[in-house]
């Protein structure tokens, strides 16, 4: 001890260099503040937990008044008329499951198409037959030209879901709506014995949320099948086109079936995510109470419920909104659940390597 | 014997390739199994490119009919009458601001404190199950966010607010924030933090001092996105702030306690007025989110350049 302190007194004589005060075990204060550093982040982890807990057990409580009155009898009933204290929800849930349904199908048609392009090195394959159609040789200023468009479309694409969907639901109103509509009428008048026909599109209906809906899930399907493609080891791909298989063979035949877990998962979040999503549907359904298949008819969703009833609500309505919500919550939770563990499966073990 | 072979190897030298049909290997797209995989391709394509339509279409819209009204009173005036001409929405900006501004000095601390947990104590039960959360918590729908804190906030304090607006904004953006968040400090190289601890320093000090400077474009890029995508809500802000047509300052400063106006909820409430004054009046409203929502977005992509990469 005394040699080491004889030498660091030294060359603290030679340099000026003072080690004391550059390095000192962590003092009473440090250490202090390391735990309160620990216990705030531990609290604050807890929390997010509790908060979930907590926001189940608000939205259960406020709607137990409802639930003692109405029971189970709700989820079958099909008025909901505050003047006589009559509520039902069953066209609310049908609503919601039939639109999301309907904008689950075009948006993953158009998602997973969306992924399969972005990820097959296509762009590639267009920015090379370009340069060979106008006699171009390459330069090594390009090689990172299909990178890019690969990225600026999947920005593209991912901005789609940037815009707030109010907005989306302002342009369905005055855009898509009168556009539509001319389309609607006729298939109406020449088909109108199929269901899905029966009725004629006069203002707000199924057809035009279903549309603004399947766009705003569709980044979601997109950007999640994408990251699955993406994760297919490259010598699955490479063995199939060694055997001679073309490009969709492979697709369809091997990186499909190997990347299908991660795209299921997509295609469950962005379900949630349809059966949750409310301002669109809010201004494009319609707010009709209305059990239909029709796709020109005008219908209600549980969050378009939530959101047209609830500011004008009386005390005695508040309760069966909540239970409204409840439900719309119990549905929303479990297909999310099923998304989440579905992705962290194909995270952990659903590729091959 | 040994004559036919010699024939059959004199043949071979002279035409290797006498039993292989070239037709069959050429790139036709006369065979169905090409042509299929073209036309796929094709459509693929397509669809990508049908999809990428109503955005354009959407802002080609908002450019058209927004840029029209557009002008200097939008921002100054409060929200007219029905029937009356002119206007603006200069008190909806402002509670726009107001309650992300709220809504962001909650999720911050609580996101970073919670990402922090994450990424340190990354294989603890504790740790798993708050990820799940965060994760089912991205797909929570907005407006039961608004119906909860309306239950929680609204009921116990006794009127709609901006108070309760950013809380409900809160709930939106807290999942991003933490999962981004935790992401970027899992993305600081272990040689970094080992060397902290190396020296010395204890466990906060590591992350106060190396670990969250290193890793602040990434926790900045989420929490862009997370500003942007609360700036947009309207669902939560329904019957939690309400709307107002007036300014939320009073003779005694600015009062939180009120209800409060927001572009967001401003387009819903207007887009459903049969006046043609306040159609235009939401059109350019949405002009003017969507600049906002789109320009925090792209300072959101500026700083995940400067992220550090593993």
């Amino acid at each position: 001890m005394a040699t080491i302190s004889a030498q660091t007194k030294g060359r603290e004589e030679v340099a000026g260099w003072n080690p004391g005060q550059i390095w000192h075990p962590p003092t009473q204060g440090q250490c202090w503040f390391d735990k309160a550093f620990r216990r705030l982040s531990f609290a604050f982890a807890a929390f997010t937990i509790l908060l979930i807990a907590w926001l189940v057990l608000e939205i259960a409580i406020k709607a137990v008044p409802a639930f003692r009155e109405y029971g189970l009898g709700f989820l079958r009933g099909t008025t909901w008329d505050p003047n006589k204290a009559q509520y039902g929800i069953l066209p609310e849930i049908w609503g919601t499951l039939y639109t999301s349904l309907l904008a689950l199908i075009i948006g993953s048609a158009f998602g997973v198409a969306a992924a399969i392009f972005l990820s097959e090195g296509y762009l590639g394959e267009v920015v090379f037959k370009t340069l060979k159609v106008f006699n171009l040789h390459f330069k090594p200023v390009w090689r990172q030209l299909p990178e890019r468009l690969e990225l600026l479309l999947k920005n593209l694409i991912e901005l789609l879901a940037a815009v707030p969907s109010v907005v989306y639901g302002l342009w369905g109103l005055f855009v898509v709506i009168p556009m539509i509509r001319p389309a609607a009428n006729w298939l109406h008048a020449q088909f109108g014995w199929i269901p899905f026909f029966s009725t004629d599109l006069s203002g707000p209906g199924i057809l035009p949320a279903v549309f603004v809906l399947s766009i705003m899930i569709l980044p979601t399907i997109t950007a999640i099948s994408r990251d699955a493609l993406v994760s297919v080891p490259p010598k699955l791909r490479m063995a199939a086109y060694g055997l001679g298989a073309t490009r969709w063979e492979t697709i369809l035949g091997v990186l499909l079936p190997t990347a299908s877990r991660g795209i299921f998962g997509g295609i469950v979040l962005g379900f949630g995510r349809a059966l949750g999503e409310t301002m669109a549907l809010a201004m494009l359904v319609g707010n009709a109470n209305r059990l239909t298949v029709s796709l020109f008819s005008p219908a209600n969703t549980l969050a378009a419920l939530l959101a047209n009833s609830f500011p004008e609500a009386g005390p005695k309505e508040i309760p069966v909104l909540m239970y409204a919500a409840l439900v719309l919550l119990a549905i929303t939770l479990i297909v999310n659940i099923i998304g989440a563990l579905v992705l962290e499966r194909a995270a952990t073990k659903g590729e091959p390597r | 014997m040994s004559n036919e072979r010699d024939r059959l190897a004199n043949e071979a030298l002279e035409d290797p390739f006498a039993g292989v049909d070239f037709g069959e290997l050429e790139l036709s797209l006369y065979r169905p199994r090409t042509l299929f995989s073209v036309i796929l391709s094709w459509l693929v394509a397509g669809m990508t490119f049908l999809a990428l339509v109503p955005l354009f279409a959407v802002l080609w819209m908002l450019i058209w009919r927004g840029g029209q009204k557009l002008s200097l009173a939008l921002f100054t005036q409060l929200p007219p009458a029905p029937l009356q001409q002119g206007g603006g929405f200069g008190n909806a900006i402002l509670g726009t601001v107001i309650m992300v501004g709220i809504a962001t000095l909650i999720t911050v601390p609580l996101g970073i404190f919670t990402a922090v947990f994450l990424a340190q104590a990354k294989d603890s039960k504790l740790a798993g199950a708050v990820r799940f959360a965060a994760k089912v918590l991205t797909g929570f729908p907005s407006i039961l966010a608004g119906v909860f804190v309306y239950g929680a906030v609204v009921l116990t304090t006794g009127g709609y607010s901006a108070i309760a607006g950013g809380i409900a904004l809160a709930i939106l953006m807290l999942p991003t924030i933490i999962l981004t968040s935790e992401n970027a400090i899992s993305m600081v190289p272990a040689k970094i933090k080992e060397a902290s601890i190396g020296m010395g320093a204890t466990g906060a000090q590591t992350v106060w001092m190396v670990l969250l400077p290193t890793a602040m474009p990434g926790i900045l890029t989420g929490v862009m996105l997370a500003v942007a995508r609360a700036a947009g809500e309207t669902a939560p802000l329904l019957f939690t702030a309400l709307f107002s047509n007036y300014w939320l300052t009073t003779s005694n400063g600015v009062d939180l306690m009120r209800p409060t106006a927001s572009l967001a909820v401003l387009i819903y409430n207007f887009s459903g007025m049969p006046f043609a004054n306040q159609v235009e009046l939401a059109w350019a409203a949405a002009l003017v989110l969507v600049v906002i929502v789109l320009i925090t977005n792209l300072i959101g992509q500026i700083f995940s350049r400067q992220q550090v990469q593993q």
